[in-house]
């Protein structure tokens, strides 16, 4: 909302000194948020003054029509003679009263006016238009004045052109400062100034009222609880908006069309009531407000033919609708350029009813976004007689006496509160009379003693509850005068184990060298191809968007991988190429028969449990995952020596950083699972669960990512792991180590975990550690045969080893390993 | 070896001859004296006083002598050994002194060589400002709460006073999921964590809910789909106003700095009545910038105050919705966005630097903010 403040100096009574800044911080002190203060004019100076134009010479020769003028502005330009003055707008005559501004003057945005040679003559200033001057947008003529503007005079003055102008976000509570009426308002307590209500108007006599009334009724009250509509006749459809009015609606944010639309537009701002003006020769039969019947449709003033659902509110006649209530006209009924009678509605139509009619149909006025957040009850009588008025006293017509009336029952609203909740919801004494007295500035009835009993004003019908009254209170007493209270200690149990656990993992893979992202959940079905799903994997089923920022990624991911391959390759665009990333973060997955919607509980008492078990079984499974991605070097080449580029292994070794971190070794196996190259997949087990997989990414994987070859990537998810555990204090012996080496021959395929597995086994209690050293295939070891070479380290808690100790100890490792595995003792 | 004789006959024991024994002993001395290196001396070492060297082949002699001889010949020797020894010793460390001295220098390397062989990694400052404003909250003795992203509107509007058709509900541009009408979301705000916080623990309550958020906003410089809220939870038994400024003033003297005070500007959420916009003082200028001549500031634009997030007194109707007694109870809430704390915080001026994982905006924030 866009309030100029010689507008709001009309309703309340302003200190002269009081500039826009200065009410801007006031009334955001009183709730308001006041955005900008647009000091229109500002820049603007002297002299620019008011001229009659005394004679037109047209020149010739140029490109278009140019004008040479003699302008008398008076003693204004110090010598009284007339300025010549080159013009290239045609749309005024001799005798105009024009707008001059002399040489030195500056116009809006800085734009200086000289004296300058310009089409072969000296121009001696300029002929103003309404875009020039800032108080419109119409760049096709210059502004031709009333024919009373006294020549001479300061322009400046006269046409309002300096303003300062404060532009609001009104807050969905405060539907009245959608209007001049509410702000002054609120302007008027702030300075505790006198506020004059524009909305105050004398209504005529109900005996005057007795005449004609257009008929009209209301059919559904829970649509509308008030309808008023007042006619006039014998309007001039010539008749012009006054300039004022047209600087006012610029100021506010509004074309000028016509006078009879800007009259409703004007008062629509000034009252915060939306006005609508039917074309009374137009209109066939009773009006009747009602609900929308199957299978209508009206044609709206944005030339757009609708077809209307049955909750929609309309005002009809007996052609059906005319127009879509509160929210926009139908075109068959407005008022066009020979209008002369009207019909001008003013009502109250319901807030929820409006907003789902605008919502519904994408159509979102003025006059809908007022209704949908509440206008004052008691305005229409009064805004649709100003209307009349102001047709009558700018546009020549006649008022029809009489006004049609149609209300539903509006039950009276009563807050009950003790006069003390406003001090203990703020932590302030204010006192009972502070409370009164604050409550009945912002418009309310105050009754009682210790217990009050409110009744809010009609424009306030945001105020249902003790709350509300506490906060009108409490700001108007001013948020700056609460005192700050230290914070109790309370005893808190800290960070659960799951958050402890994820930042340690956190931690732990930074610490190797990732970096972490927090990619968009944003994810397609071209990812699932791209990561080579097969059709009945389970990630293919994801939730789906009903309105995505794109319809590229409509789907919610159900594995961190694209969004993690995505940053990969967007990093290797911009020339990192060794990067390793990680993520930690929710995936998405629908759970089997889960209901299709989730219920909405009533808010007016709690959940029982059983309620909030099926609010959340239509939730999706969203388990925490965390992957990791890499490529090109995990160690790059320097001075030292060669690099090291990052394989399956270290994809594989990010899990068992995660792991650890929860106090779990993990325990792989060969796999083939999708997005994971088939022969350098490792499945990952934590006990006898699947925890993810890691390795390198299938090459076609690579492929649509556009990343560098041997991509590799790991993914687990985090409760798969398990509770983490409290680790055991490992018993350490002073005794001497034993270390027996062994190489072991086994068939190519035998997996180096199963070997290992089996030595572990096999060696015992004594065994301390054990450490593969060597990796050999070749003609030593034959064709389909591989050599694994491990240092075994014996160690007992008790007393040192002796050297048959050890060896047996081997010995036995090595049966089993050859017992599980076919190994053979290297050389053996 | 040869056995003691029976005889004395000086002259066939000429080796301890005094003189002999005296010039032995000069040209090892002069040996050693000469030894360059090491190994020069090592050889002189052998030369003279080895096995073979004069001095002990003297020295075995000595049994040849007659026994009054020998006591004798046996000083003698020993104090041609006993000076032969100590010069080799002395010698010994002199040359050790030396060639250290020499292959320190010789063995001194570039340390200003580059070793970046392992990877650098970092954790996301979205994530680390998080825990550091979380971390605030629990030292006051809040606990962490967190829940769902796809978020049932229940939880996410109804049950926070969003009403069904108000305007408050369609200003946050919403993400629904599957239909408009499933009754799922991507919820839209931390806030529904102050619902299941409040149905699942026992009151009092004090809870932080850090969390992923999402609003249909295209990606700009200052927007994103994907943000980050944290706001702080308190219902309790007397709960006013002047707890809310304070829970929020240690907030921000914890997170930026003692002494920092904060203003209310009164606004309106459907879950907090009243509500307010908190602001702070600037924790850069302190406010100076603001003031006539101050210097310019570019955290705070010169306003001398930076826009923190929102807050209120939880709205009873929440309250009741949660089945509590609002009668009893009251309690304050206050939110504020992470992604805008880490751009006026460390200066970061870009949404897309913080949402597209480019690893130079992440690597300098390390692991802690």
């Amino acid at each position: 909302m866009r309030a100029p403040l010689s507008w709001l100096r009309e309703y309340v009574d302003l200190p002269a000194a009081v500039t826009g800044r200065e009410l801007a911080a006031r009334l955001i002190d009183a709730g308001l948020e006041v955005e900008t203060v647009d000091r229109a004019g500002a820049d603007i100076t002297g002299p620019l003054v008011v001229g009659e134009v005394l004679a037109i010479e047209e020149l010739t020769g140029f490109k278009k029509p140019i004008r040479y003028c003699r302008v008398d502005v008076g003693r204004a330009n110090g010598s009284g003679e007339p300025q010549n003055i080159v013009c290239g707008a045609v749309n005024f005559a001799v005798g105009d009263r024009v707008v001059v501004i002399l040489p030195g003057g500056v116009l809006p945005g800085g734009f200086q006016i000289g004296a300058r040679k310009t089409y072969g003559h000296l121009s001696e200033g300029m002929i103003c238009s309404v875009s020039e001057l800032g108080i419109g947008e119409d760049h096709d003529g210059i502004l031709v004045l009333p024919p009373d503007a006294e020549i001479g005079a300061d322009a400046i003055e006269l046409l309002g052109l300096r303003d300062d102008v404060l532009d609001i976000a009104i807050t969905p509570d405060r539907s009245y400062c959608l209007s001049i009426r509410g702000i002054a308002r609120e302007a008027a307590i702030a300075y505790g100034a006198a506020f004059t209500d524009p909305a105050a108007v004398e209504l005529p006599a109900e005996a005057d009222a007795s005449g004609e009334a257009y008929p009209a009724s209301i059919a559904d009250p829970s649509a509308c609880d008030r309808f008023v509509l007042r006619e006039v006749r014998g309007f001039d459809p010539a008749a012009q908006t006054p300039l004022w009015m047209r600087v006012r609606l610029h100021r506010a944010g509004m074309r000028p069309v016509s006078l009879a639309v800007d009259v409703t537009n004007y008062l629509m701002l000034e009252l915060g009531q939306p006005l609508h003006a039917f074309d009374r020769a137009k209109l066939t039969g009773p009006i009747v407000v009602r609900r929308a019947e199957a299978g209508e449709s009206l044609e709206t003033l944005d030339h757009v033919k609708r077809t209307l659902d049955p909750e929609d509110i309309l005002i009809t006649d007996a052609s059906g609708p005319i127009s879509m209530a509160g929210t926009m006209g139908g075109l068959a009924t407005e008022i066009d350029g020979a209008s002369t009678d009207m019909v001008v509605e003013a009502a109250h139509f319901d807030a929820i009813g409006t907003a789902r009619m605008s919502r519904r149909h994408r159509l979102h006025s003025e006059a809908s976004y007022r209704f949908e957040r509440g206008v004052d009850r008691e305005l229409p009588l009064y805004a649709s007689y100003r209307a009349a008025r102001m047709l009558a006293e700018l546009g020549g017509a006649e008022i029809v006496a009489g006004v049609t009336h149609a209300q539903a029952p509006a039950p009276p609203v009563a807050i009950t509160m003790p006069a003390g909740h406003p001090d203990r919801v703020a932590g302030v004494a204010y006192g009972r009379d502070t409370v009164v007295r604050r409550l009945e500035q912002v418009g309310c009835a105050v009754e009682g003693g210790e217990t009050l009993t409110v009744a809010p004003p009609s424009w306030r019908p945001d105020l249902t509850d003790p709350n509300d009254l506490a906060e009108e209170v409490i700001r108007l007493e001013g948020y700056e005068n609460i005192p700050a209270r230290a914070p109790r200690p309370v005893a808190g149990r800290g960070l659960t184990v799951e958050q402890r656990t994820r930042r340690r993992v956190g931690r732990a893979l930074a610490g190797a060298g990732y970096v972490e992202v927090l990619s968009f959940p944003f994810a397609s079905e071209r990812d699932w191809d791209d990561l080579q799903l097969p059709a009945d994997d389970p990630r293919r089923t994801a939730l789906r968007l009903a309105n995505p920022l794109s319809e590229d990624e409509p789907l919610l991911r159900t594995t961190l991988l694209p969004g993690l391959l995505r940053a990969l390759a967007r990093n290797l665009g911009r020339g990192f190429g060794d990067v390793g990333l990680y993520e930690l973060g929710l995936v998405f997955r629908p759970r089997e028969g889960a209901p299709a919607k989730a219920p909405r509980l009533r808010v007016d008492r709690g959940p029982t449990p059983e309620e909030i078990a099926s609010v959340d079984a239509a939730l999706p499974d969203q388990p925490l995952r965390v992957a990791v991605v890499l490529s090109g070097e995990r160690e790059p080449s320097g001075w030292w020596g060669p690099g090291r580029p990052g394989i399956w292994a270290d994809a594989i070794e990010t899990a068992r950083t995660v792991a650890r971190e929860v106090g779990v070794e993990l325990a792989v196996r060969a796999d083939r699972h999708e997005p994971w190259h088939p022969g350098r997949c490792a499945a990952l087990y934590a006990g006898g669960t699947l925890v993810g997989h890691a390795g390198e990414l299938h090459p076609r994987v690579i492929k649509a990512y556009g990343l560098p070859a041997r991509t590799c990537a790991m993914e687990l998810e985090m409760r798969r792991l398990g509770e983490p555990r409290l680790p055991r204090s490992p018993k350490v012996s002073t005794y001497p180590v034993a270390t027996q080496d062994v190489a072991l021959v086994v068939g190519a395929d035998v997996p180096a975990g199963e070997v290992e597995g089996a030595l572990r086994e096999g060696a015992g209690d004594l065994l301390e550690s054990i450490r593969l050293f060597d990796l050999y295939t070749g003609e030593q070891v034959g064709e389909g045969r591989k050599s694994l070479a491990y240092t075994l380290r014996f160690r007992a808690p008790d007393r040192t080893l002796t050297a048959e100790e050890a060896s047996a100890a081997r010995d036995a490792a090595v049966a089993v390993a050859a017992d599980r595995t076919g190994a053979t003792l290297r050389g053996a | 070896m040869s056995a003691p004789n029976k005889s004395y006959d000086p002259v066939e024991v000429s080796a301890l001859q005094p003189e002999e024994l005296d010039r032995a002993r000069d040209e090892a001395l002069a040996a050693i004296a000469s030894a360059a290196d090491l190994d020069a001396l090592k050889r002189a070492r052998l030369a003279h006083a080895g096995d073979r060297s004069p001095l002990a082949l003297a020295n075995r002699e000595i049994g040849a002598l007659p026994p009054q001889a020998r006591a004798e010949a046996g000083k003698r020797i020993g104090a041609a050994r006993g000076a032969v020894g100590q010069a080799l010793k002395a010698r010994q460390a002199e040359l050790e002194e030396e060639r250290d001295q020499r292959v320190l220098v010789e063995e001194a390397v570039d340390v200003t060589l580059p070793w970046e062989r392992g990877a650098r990694g970092a954790r996301h400052p979205l994530t680390t400002i998080r825990e550091r404003m979380a971390d605030v909250f629990v030292s006051m003795g809040f606990e962490v709460s967190e829940g769902p992203e796809v978020e049932a509107e229940w939880f996410n509007f109804d049950a926070l006073n969003f009403k069904p058709d108000h305007p408050a509900r369609t200003m946050q541009d919403t993400f629904f999921v599957g239909s408009e009408d499933t009754g799922l979301v991507l919820r839209t705000h931390t806030s529904p964590l102050q619902i299941r916080s409040l149905l699942t623990k026992p009151l009092p309550v004090y809870v932080v809910a850090p969390g992923r958020t999402y609003r249909t906003d295209e990606l700009d410089a200052t927007h994103s789909p994907v943000f980050h809220q944290l706001e702080g939870l308190v219902v309790d038994e007397g709960i006013t106003m002047a707890d809310l400024r304070g829970g929020i003033d240690a907030f921000v003297n914890g997170m930026f700095g003692e002494g920092l005070t904060t203003r209310m500007r009164p606004s309106y959420f459907p879950f907090t009545e009243p509500s307010a916009e908190v602001d702070m003082r600037c924790f850069v200028c302190r406010g100076a910038s603001a003031e006539p001549g101050g210097e310019p500031c570019r955290t705070c634009s010169s306003e001398g105050w930076i826009e923190l997030g929102g807050c209120g007194m939880v709205n009873p109707r929440v309250l009741v919705a949660c089945g509590i007694d609002p009668d009893r109870y009251s309690g304050w809430a206050f939110g504020l966005g992470i992604d805008r704390t880490l751009m006026f915080r460390h200066g970061a001026e870009d949404m897309h630097d913080m949402m597209e994982g480019d690893v130079r905006f992440t690597l300098p924030f390390g692991m802690e903010i």
